[in-house]
């Protein structure tokens, strides 16, 4: 995702000469093309991501459209309060790209998680935030969304060969991938926890539940409208996000629940078990949490049956 | 205080006049950095109008004194007296710290340690679009407490940003004392030329010093850092180099005082 997302800043850098790197010493084999293609464009302020974020707020100013790319929690978590102040206050055309969602560092450990940074930018008004699922959707979001007038936050993955099958590259700010219909679930995904999600409902299918599946790549401005018109008349809807309960989409979900009068029961699978100290690949961060299709599947067997118990 | 422009006594009555009006303080701060602002917008700055692309930047960093930044930028015509009447008020622009709506404030700040970077940016800004704009950043002494601070400072020398030129208020004071008590700075020249900056040092209160500091060029790559010795608030004998008036609104007698104090009796 990562790689093909720098690719496409490169082709989008040809067409328009505002675009800008600022790569916060990181992106070692991912950020070379484009310093490469633009070695004037290229900044590399070094390890000061407070800095990185308010210089290129500077820049936005001026005319630029400067990408601040890192690991996801240090190009939100750490420059917080300079994007609040910056971007954000001042609705200004920077964006922050952060690298490895979810458990992606997972041997890095938890300061190299991104599990809160979706929550953290959409505390932050006026900023779009766009959560691709695979290489070919984050070069769509991305044509998609590049020059829009304030602030971006990317959250990538490092997988640059994975496709999510039906899901071809497509992508609409403000608009969800219906990728099955099911009549029994309705499962919802942020971003490349897709992929899980895919086999849960391979799982559930090979037991004769029949589970539709939504991609959430937007999440702000967010489909509400396309999932209030997906979950009516479904029983149990199941959102699943490598990402923390507290400012993910599952609470936006249950907040359109509510406040629509909805009538079905929501189920979250979530990142954020109570840290024990061992860390591990994505893979055993994922299961570790219960973000496996396995055990999300197993997550919705089990309230389908208490449901009908 | 004997005042060699007419102007001196006029930005300070404006910010006298409006913090007693709102009844609102950081008018120690503000008179601290007021002949800094006029050496800026009287004699250096390339502000044809504030929405002029290629015109100088300037960021205040120390956002707390936007009493005296108002009043200058009503001074130069971008703020009308009618707008300056509504400082603090419901539903006003002109808030304790400054924002970027205002015709004039370039960046929005408050939170210190924020406006030295964004002004990196903005000097990087000029020099990829090869233009001959400078930028000024206005930071306290005691905001060099900042990490973040020291983060652009090495990114300006880095980049050989020598269109960039740092300010320092240099009033020895922060909220709840000395900066030598607080967190000691000195030796403050030393640090910034250790960082690969060119430094100058010049009394604060004096325009003309201050203006031909800002205006001169290093004639190196280096970025430039002015340390402007100041009194909080100068030209109010009550005031001067009292932490209390960092934060403290004025009474009607103490607003009678200053107003005579800085006209010189004649009020």
């Amino acid at each position: 995702m990562r790689k093909a997302f720098i690719n496409t800043l490169v082709e989008l850098s040809e067409r328009d000469e505002r675009i800008l790197l600022v790569a916060v010493d990181l992106g070692y084999t991912v950020v070379e093309p484009y310093q490469k293609a633009f070695p004037g464009r290229f900044v590399n302020p070094g390890v000061c991501e407070q800095n990185a974020v308010a210089m290129a707020t500077g820049l936005a100013e001026a005319g630029f459209i400067p990408f601040v790319y890192s690991i996801a929690p240090f190009a939100t978590a750490r420059p917080y309060e300079f994007i609040r102040n910056g971007p954000a206050l001042h609705q200004s055309a920077v964006r922050m790209v952060g690298v490895g969602g979810g458990f992606e560092y997972g041997p890095a450990g938890p300061t190299h998680f991104g599990i809160d940074d979706v929550g953290l930018m959409r505390l932050l008004t006026g900023t779009t935030i766009v959560t691709p699922a695979d290489a070919a959707q984050a070069q769509s979001a991305l044509r998609a969304t590049w020059d829009l007038q304030g602030p971006v936050y990317y959250r990538l993955g490092k997988d640059d060969t994975y496709e999510l099958p039906g899901l071809e590259g497509a992508f609409k700010l403000g608009s969800a991938q219906c990728l099955r219909e099911g009549k029994d679930v309705c499962l919802i995904s942020l971003g490349a926890l897709a992929r899980e999600s895919e086999d849960a409902c391979l799982v559930l299918e090979a037991d004769g539940v029949q589970a539709g599946h939504i991609l959430i790549s937007s999440v702000e401005p967010f489909p509400a409208e396309m999932v209030i018109d997906k979950i009516a008349g479904v029983s149990l809807v199941v959102v699943a996000e490598a990402h923390v309960q507290a400012g993910g989409i599952g609470e936006r979900i249950g907040t359109i629940i509510a406040e629509n009068g909805l009538s079905c029961k929501l189920l979250r699978c979530n990142a954020g078990r109570e840290w024990d100290g061992r860390s591990g690949s994505n893979m055993y961060c994922l299961e570790r949490d219960g973000l496996t299709g396995t055990a999300i599947a197993a997550a919705i067997k089990d309230t389908l049956q208490s449901k009908n118990a | 205080m004997n005042y060699r422009r007419e102007s001196q006594r006029d930005i300070r009555r404006l910010v006298l006049q409006m913090a007693y009006d709102a009844g609102v303080g950081h008018i120690g701060s503000a008179l601290s950095v007021a002949d800094i602002l006029l050496a800026l917008y009287e004699d250096v700055l390339n502000i044809p109008s504030p929405d002029d692309g290629e015109r100088d930047r300037f960021v205040l960093s120390k956002g707390h004194a936007a009493l005296a930044l108002y009043a200058i930028l009503h001074m130069r015509g971008w703020i009308s007296a009618e707008d300056l009447q509504t400082y603090c008020g419901d539903n006003s622009t002109l808030g304790v710290h400054p924002d970027q709506v205002i015709d004039g404030v370039d960046f929005s700040t408050g939170s210190l340690g924020h406006g030295l970077s964004m002004a990196a940016g903005s000097a990087l800004a000029a020099r990829m679009q090869d233009s001959s704009r400078r930028v000024y950043a206005l930071i306290s002494d005691a905001e060099c407490n900042a990490g973040s601070v020291w983060e652009a400072a090495m990114f300006c020398a880095h980049q050989e940003l020598s269109n960039i030129t740092a300010i320092i208020d240099c009033n020895g004071q922060q909220a709840l004392g000395y900066t030598r008590d607080v967190l000691d700075l000195q030796p403050l020249a030393s640090r910034w030329q250790s960082f690969g900056w060119h430094v100058e040092e010049v009394d604060g209160h004096d325009i003309d010093a201050l203006s031909a500091a800002f205006a001169a060029l290093t004639g190196t790559t280096q970025p430039r850092v002015v340390i402007a010795n100041t009194v909080l608030g100068s030209g109010v004998s009550f005031m001067e180099r009292l932490v209390h008036w960092h934060y403290w609104p004025m009474n009607q007698e103490q607003f009678k005082q200053a107003l005579e104090e800085i006209s010189g009796g004649e009020t």
